[in-house]
C-alpha cells in the first residue's frame, strides 16, 4: 500500500541567543535599535555569534493508511516539533513531507475558545478552527454536547464553566474530527477516570475507523494499547522505531546502562564510605557465566564484592531489585545467612551472592541497586 | 550503595535499527483507498515566494466568517448598550467636533452644516482606525491559534477588518437620519459610494496586514499603532475640508499620497453631491492603497513562515 505520510530528511534548526534577522535590512536594524538600543549597540561591538540549535534533524519515515503511530522520546527530544511541522504550522529548515490526506492536529484542547463565548458557540467557532465545515458542525453539534455531558449549561459563557467542564466541551468537538489524518498531542489526560477512558475509548475507534493517528503522549501504557507502530525520537533524531512494546522498553531504558557487571578498581571512586566500600557487582546464570540476558526459567545470582578496612560487628549486603516501571519487586537481606551473621567481620574482601531460583520473575527488564 | 547491572529476561530482541529516509520504496499503484495519487500537501522549505495562495485561502472562508462574527459578538460582550457603541462613538466626536471646531473655530465645511460634515468624515475614519488598531494587534492577540492550527495566516487580520465593516454598516444608519434631518438630496454620485467603501477597506488591509506581521516581530507596533492613527487622523479633511488646500494648486494631487484624503473628500461628494468628484485625487488614492496593499502582502508571505518561532 501506498503511504499517506512521506517524511525525508526532514530537520528544523531554531537559533538562539540571537535575533534571526535577515542581516543588512536597514529597517529592522533601525527597529531592532529602537527596541533595544543597549542590546544593539553591544551586538555591533561583538559581532554576531549565531547559536544554531537543531530541534529536528534527518528525521525520515513512512506511515501507512490506518496506521496509529506513537511518537515518545523525553522532553526536547523533539516530538511537538515533528507534530508542528507536519500540522504545518511552522516550516522545516530542511527535507520534505507528503501528505496524501487530510489533516487535522490537535495539539491542545480548546485552541481558540473564547471566554465570553458560550458552549453553543464555541462549539462551532472552535470546529472550524479545527478545519470543520459549518454543516458538519451543525450535524454533530448533538452527539458533541452529549459527548461532554454538559447540555444543561450549553447557553452559559463557557468562562463561567468548571475545568472540567471546559475540558471536556473542548475534547468533544476534538473527538468528532474526522479527518484522513489525525494529529494528537499529549491532550488525552483530561478530566476524571471515566471521562480519560472516554477520550481514550474514542480516540482508538478513530484508529479503528481506519484513519491514520499520530499521537504524542508519555502515557506508555496508552501507547502500547492504542498504537500499532511507535518512533522512539532521541535529541532530534529518529533512533528507533518498531512494534510500541519494544520502543517504550528501549525508551524507558535509554541512558540506562545494561551491563552485566559494575567493578571498580580505584576503590577511592567506589560506592561506600570509610567504613567499607563497594569493588564489584555482577550477575551470573545458573551456568555461572557473567550476563546480563537470562530467561525466565533460569536460576541466576547476584553478587556483590566489598571491602571494609576495619573489623565491623554485622556488615550485611542488601540487593534490590527494580522492574522497569520502577517498582521494587523485591530486596534481599543477608540477616538469614548463616555463616557470618552476627559475627565480627575482619578487614578485607568479602563476596554476598544472592540466588534468585527461576520461574520467580516475569519476563521484563529489571535493575539492581544495593 | 548504588546501582548497576541489568537484566533482561528477554534476549531474543534486538533494537531495530534507526530509519532514515529510504530512497528505494516501490510505488505499487493501490486500489483499496482513495486516496489522491498526488499529495496534497507538501512541506518543504519555503524560498522567498510571493504568490498568495487563493484557493488554500477560500478553503477556509467559513473560518473567515467565524472569526468576524466572534469578533463582533465579543466586543459588545457583557456591555449594556450593546452594538449601539457602534454608533454612539462617532456620534459623539460628531458632536465635540461640531462644538469646537464647527462652532467655535469656525472651520470652513464647503457649504454643508458642519455636524453632518463631520460625521460623513468620521465615519470611515472611524472604521478605518478601528479596523486597522484590531488587525493591526490581531494575530499577537491570537498567538494560541498560530501556535496551534493551521490555517491560512491572513485570514485573522482580514476577519478583523470584516468585524470593523460590521460597525461600520450599523453607524451608517445613523448618518443616514442626520441626512433626512438636514434634508440632503441624493445625488448619482451615491453609486460611487460602495467602491469608496471599498477603497477604504482595501486601504485599512494593507495597513492591517502590514502591521500585523511586523507587531509580531517588533512589539513596538503595539505602541506606534495609536500614536500613528492620531497624526493620519489630522492628516486627513476630517475636521477641515481639503478645499483648505488652494484647489488649482498643481501639486494637489500629492493630497492623494494619504489615500484617506481621495476616500473622504469622494465620500462627502458621494454622499451630498455638492461638488465634482476630483478624479485625479481618487486615483491617486487608489493607485497608493493598492500599491500599499501589494506591499503588504509581501511583507507578510515572507515573514509568515517564522509566525509561529518568533510569536
Amino acid at each position: 500500500m501506498r503511504p499517506i505520510i512521506k517524511a525525508s530528511a526532514i530537520g528544523k534548526e531554531y537559533r538562539i541567543g540571537v535575533r534571526s534577522t535577515s542581516q543588512g535590512s536597514l529597517r529592522e536594524a533601525l527597529a531592532g535599535a529602537v527596541r533595544a538600543p543597549l542590546r544593539w549597540a553591544r551586538r555591533r561591538g561583538e559581532g554576531d555569534s549565531a547559536g544554531a540549535f537543531w530541534a529536528l534533524k534527518d528525521v525520515g519515515f513512512e506511515i501507512q493508511p490506518g496506521e496509529a503511530i506513537g511518537i515518545i522520546g523525553r522532553n526536547g527530544a523533539g516530538k511537538s516539533t515533528l507534530l508542528k511541522i507536519l500540522s504545518r504550522i511552522t516550516e522545516p529548515t530542511e527535507g520534505r513531507i507528503e501528505l496524501y490526506g487530510r489533516i487535522a492536529s490537535l495539539l491542545e484542547v480548546g485552541t481558540g475558545f473564547h471566554p465570553e463565548l458560550t458552549g453553543r458557540e464555541n462549539i462551532f467557532l472552535n470546529g472550524a478552527i479545527l478545519g470543520m465545515k459549518r454543516a458538519e458542525i451543525a450535524r454533530k453539534f448533538d452527539e458533541i454536547v452529549a459527548f461532554a455531558e454538559i447540555e444543561k449549561f450549553i447557553d452559559t459563557p463557557v468562562k463561567r464553566y468548571s475545568s472540567g467542564m471546559y475540558v471536556r466541551l473542548a475534547f468533544a468537538v476534538a473527538a468528532h474530527l474526522e479527518p484522513e489524518i489525525l494529529i494528537v498531542d499529549e491532550v488525552l489526560a483530561v478530566g476524571d477516570v471515566a471521562f480519560q477512558k472516554k477520550c481514550l475509548g474514542q480516540m482508538s475507534s478513530v484508529a479503528q475507523q481506519g484513519r491514520t493517528v499520530l499521537l504524542v503522549s508519555h502515557n506508555m501504557a496508552a501507547i502500547k494499547w492504542m498504537c500499532s507502530r511507535a518512533l522512539l525520537l532521541h535529541q532530534g533524531r529518529l533512533v528507533e522505531e518498531g512494534s510500541p512494546a519494544q520502543v517504550v522498553n528501549s525508551y524507558l531504558w535509554a541512558g540506562r546502562n545494561n551491563r552485566a557487571e559494575a567493578s571498580w578498581d580505584d576503590l577511592s571512586d567506589a560506592p561506600g564510605n570509610e567504613v567499607f566500600r563497594l569493588r564489584g557487582v555482577r550477575v551470573r546464570n545458573a551456568a555461572g557465566d557473567v550476563t546480563s540476558e537470562l530467561t525466565a526459567q533460569e536460576s541466576f545470582s547476584i553478587e556483590v564484592d566489598y571491602q571494609n578496612f576495619s573489623p565491623v560487628v554485622s556488615l550485611g549486603a542488601t540487593v534490590v531489585l527494580y522492574n522497569e516501571e520502577g517498582v521494587c519487586v523485591f530486596s534481599s537481606l543477608s540477616n538469614r545467612e548463616t555463616q557470618w551473621h552476627g559475627r565480627v567481620f575482619p578487614a578485607g574482601v568479602f563476596r554476598s551472592t544472592c540466588r534468585v531460583p527461576g520461574h520467580l520473575l516475569p519476563e521484563g527488564r529489571f535493575s539492581v541497586t544495593g | 550503595m548504588h546501582l548497576t547491572p541489568t537484566e533482561r529476561a528477554d534476549a531474543s530482541r534486538p533494537a531495530a535499527p534507526a530509519q532514515l529516509s529510504d530512497a528505494t520504496e516501490a510505488i505499487t499503484p493501490q486500489t483499496n483507498t482513495n486516496l489522491s495519487a498526488k499529495p496534497l500537501v507538501v512541506i518543504e522549505p519555503r524560498a522567498a515566494q510571493f504568490d498568495i495562495n487563493l484557493r488554500d485561502l477560500w478553503s477556509y472562508h467559513e473560518l473567515f466568517y467565524f472569526l468576524t462574527w466572534r469578533d463582533v459578538k465579543v466586543r459588545y460582550k457583557q456591555t449594556l448598550l450593546g452594538v449601539l457603541w457602534a454608533i454612539l462613538q462617532p456620534l459623539m466626536m460628531m458632536l465635540i467636533f461640531a462644538l469646537f471646531f464647527g462652532k467655535l473655530v469656525g472651520v470652513p465645511s464647503d457649504g454643508i452644516p458642519y455636524p453632518l460634515f463631520a460625521f460623513a468624515g468620521l465615519l470611515p475614519w472611524t472604521f478605518f482606525s478601528t479596523a486597522v488598531n484590531t488587525s493591526g494587534n490581531s494575530l499577537v492577540n491570537n498567538a494560541n491559534l498560530i501556535t496551534k492550527v493551521y490555517f491560512p495566516r491572513l485570514i485573522v487580520p482580514i476577519a478583523s477588518i470584516g468585524a470593523g465593516l460590521i460597525d461600520f454598516a450599523i453607524s451608517f444608519a445613523v448618518l443616514g437620519g442626520l441626512m433626512v434631518y438636514y434634508r440632503v438630496h441624493l445625488t448619482w454620485g451615491i453609486l460611487l459610494l460602495p467602491l469608496l467603501v471599498l477603497l477604504q477597506a482595501t486601504l485599512a488591509l494593507g495597513v492591517g496586514v502590514l502591521t500585523s506581521a511586523l507587531n509580531i516581530k517588533y512589539r513596538d507596533i503595539r505602541h506606534a499603532l495609536p500614536f500613528l492613527i492620531q497624526v493620519w487622523f489630522f492628516a486627513s479633511p476630517i475636521i477641515y475640508p481639503a478645499s483648505m488646500m488652494p484647489e488649482r494648486w498643481r501639486w494637489r494631487w500629492l493630497l492623494g499620497l494619504n489615500p484617506m484624503t481621495g476616500i473622504i473628500e469622494g465620500f462627502r461628494v458621494a454622499l451630498f453631491g455638492h461638488k465634482e468628484f476630483d478624479w485625479v485625487l481618487i486615483a491617486t488614492s487608489a493607485v497608493t492603497t493598492l500599491a500599499l496593499l501589494a506591499y503588504a502582502l509581501v511583507t507578510f508571505r515572507r515573514m509568515e513562515k517564522g509566525f509561529a518561532d518568533i510569536i
